[in-house]
């Protein structure tokens, strides 16, 4: 923890150092971003943009985790699904974000329902990657075990296949959760009239860079508090039952 | 083969068993294996490693079903199967491991078996923190907490020191003794065999048939030296 502080320390200093020789306009000082964080969280703009934002990106999540956990899941079980799915999964694992992105503007609109469909569809593919290799994975002698003594169907699902899963879902939610962010933003860019992307874009025009600097720290705030206050607790109740060093 | 009513034996009749090796080759595991269990009655099947004694009791449990033969299970068909590894769940206690597999059995009755394998104060443990000796135990609990109308085991002892598998050895009589269970032990131990089983079937190396079979009369409390010394005999005859 206390390494992990002086990192962080670091990382401030040099950039205090660089704004000293990159002059105000190309990179203003950390204290200078941190007061345009305050000033905008005092007129309530902040919380606003970032609210809008999260909102897109906990829905494009769920809805690309669910989606994309189940078919991984399926292909990783069944054979035949990973044919028939391997193909469609090879596309759109290749497909750039951008011409998801656009396509679906362009077909649906510029709607808030394009915009969390396109960044749902980008984060999909991983999911289904990871879980795939995950199913794939399953142990089975613990699976002849469970069918030894006839466990019902919740009981093996609850107690034997979702804590093999588990890792591999955290995983998947990890790198998961920080892609569908930065995506967000792009989708919020050019489509939406509020979000950080969009706070973004507009400081872009006018060249603030202080406003883009305050806004992407603020959502990297909250994306710090999720990865450690939901992902790791989460992570360390699954793997509670590996033997520890004392 | 099973009379008018319910199934109350196990019968395996098994002609045929192979497996496709990955060169591509066949590989004849088991060959016509036929015998019978009464119930309640405790069998050893004892062979030369590599025989195909796995292969048996799997294709027994219904966890492989591509052979040429029949098996009849007793009726109610609970199985108590306790594998060549624990073969425990990493992520639950080692009550939850036992409860799981037997979720009709009282948290009572799990703890008596606890306290009759010396598992006690490893109740609360994951299978992570047990010694291989331990978590065999577990797995042992395990099955009979499920209350099978037959019990498989498969070389449940082998690897433990003398002293333990002989202190289990006599646990697992006490067991049976306690409630009795058509039972099929799978040992290359001769002694073991003779300790536990009214009967002793004798493989021959792959593929396995059966190539004799021995009884022992003696109740399973008084098998003392001389009839070990007696079924050893025996079982040397057989094999010559
Ligand atoms: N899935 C499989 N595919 C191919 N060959 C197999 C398979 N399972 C077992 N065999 C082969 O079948 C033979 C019998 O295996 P099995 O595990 O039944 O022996 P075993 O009598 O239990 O041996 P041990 O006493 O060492 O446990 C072995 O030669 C093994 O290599
Ligand atoms: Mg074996």
């Amino acid at each position: 923890m206390a390494l992990r502080l002086v990192s962080l320390a670091l990382f401030f200093a040099l950039w205090h150092v660089g704004a000293q020789f990159a002059g105000a306009r190309m990179l203003p000082e950390p204290l200078v971003v941190l007061r345009a964080i305050v000033e905008e969280a005092r007129s309530g703009a902040l919380f606003l943009h970032l609210g809008a934002t999260l909102a897109r990106v906990l829905t494009a999540f769920v809805l690309a985790m669910i989606v994309g956990c189940a078919l991984g899941l399926l292909m990783g079980r069944s054979r035949a699904a990973d044919r028939i799915a391997d193909p469609w999964l090879v596309i759109l694992l290749n497909l750039p974000a951008l011409v998801i992105i656009v396509l679906a503007y362009i077909w649906a609109g510029l709607t808030e329902t394009a915009a969390v469909a396109a960044v749902a569809l980008n984060k999909l593919p991983n999911a289904t990657v990871t879980l795939r290799e995950g199913a794939r994975a399953l142990d089975r002698q613990l699976d002849e075990m469970a069918q030894v003594y006839c466990m019902p169907f919740p009981t093996r699902l609850r107690h034997v296949v979702a804590p093999q899963l588990g890792p591999y879902f955290a995983a998947a939610a990890r790198s998961g959760l920080s892609l569908v962010w930065k995506i967000v933003l792009i989708v919020e860019l050019l489509g939406r009239p509020n979000g950080v992307g969009f706070e973004i874009g507009t400081a872009f025009q006018l060249f603030d860079v202080t406003r883009i600097l305050a806004y992407a720290f603020a959502f990297v705030a909250v994306m710090l508090a999720i990865e450690m206050f939901v992902v790791q607790p989460f992570e360390r109740h699954v793997t509670r039952w590996r033997p520890k060093n004392a | 083969m099973s009379r008018a009513g319910v199934q109350k034996t196990l019968d395996v009749s098994i002609r045929q068993k192979g497996f496709l090796a990955a060169s591509g080759e066949k590989l004849e595991v088991l060959n016509n294996v036929v015998f019978r269990l009464e119930p309640g009655e405790v069998g050893a099947i004892v062979g030369p490693s590599g025989c195909g004694k796995t292969t048996l009791l799997r294709i027994i449990a219904g966890l492989d079903a591509d052979y040429d033969g029949d098996v009849m299970r007793p009726a109610g068909g609970k199985l108590g199967f306790v594998f060549q590894e624990p073969r425990l769940l990493p992520w639950r206690s080692v009550f939850d491991n036992v409860r799981l597999a037997a979720p009709a059995a009282s948290a009572h009755e799990i703890d008596g078996l606890f306290a009759l394998l010396g598992l006690s104060e490893h109740r609360g443990h994951y299978p992570g923190e047990l010694s291989g000796g331990l978590a065999r135990r577990v797995s042992l609990a395990r099955a009979f907490a499920a209350a099978p109308d037959l019990l498989v085991l498969d070389e449940p002892f082998v690897s433990l020191d003398a002293a333990l598998a002989a202190h289990l050895r006599s646990e697992l009589a006490a067991l049976v003794a306690r409630k009795p269970v058509t039972t099929l032990l799978v040992t290359h131990d001769v002694d073991e065999a003779v300790a536990l089983a009214d009967r002793i079937f004798l493989l021959s190396p792959r593929p396995a048939r059966i190539v004799g079979e021995v009884s022992i009369e003696a109740p399973r409390g008084a098998r003392n030296d001389g009839v070990v010394k007696e079924a050893r005999v025996k079982i040397a005859r057989v094999l010559e």
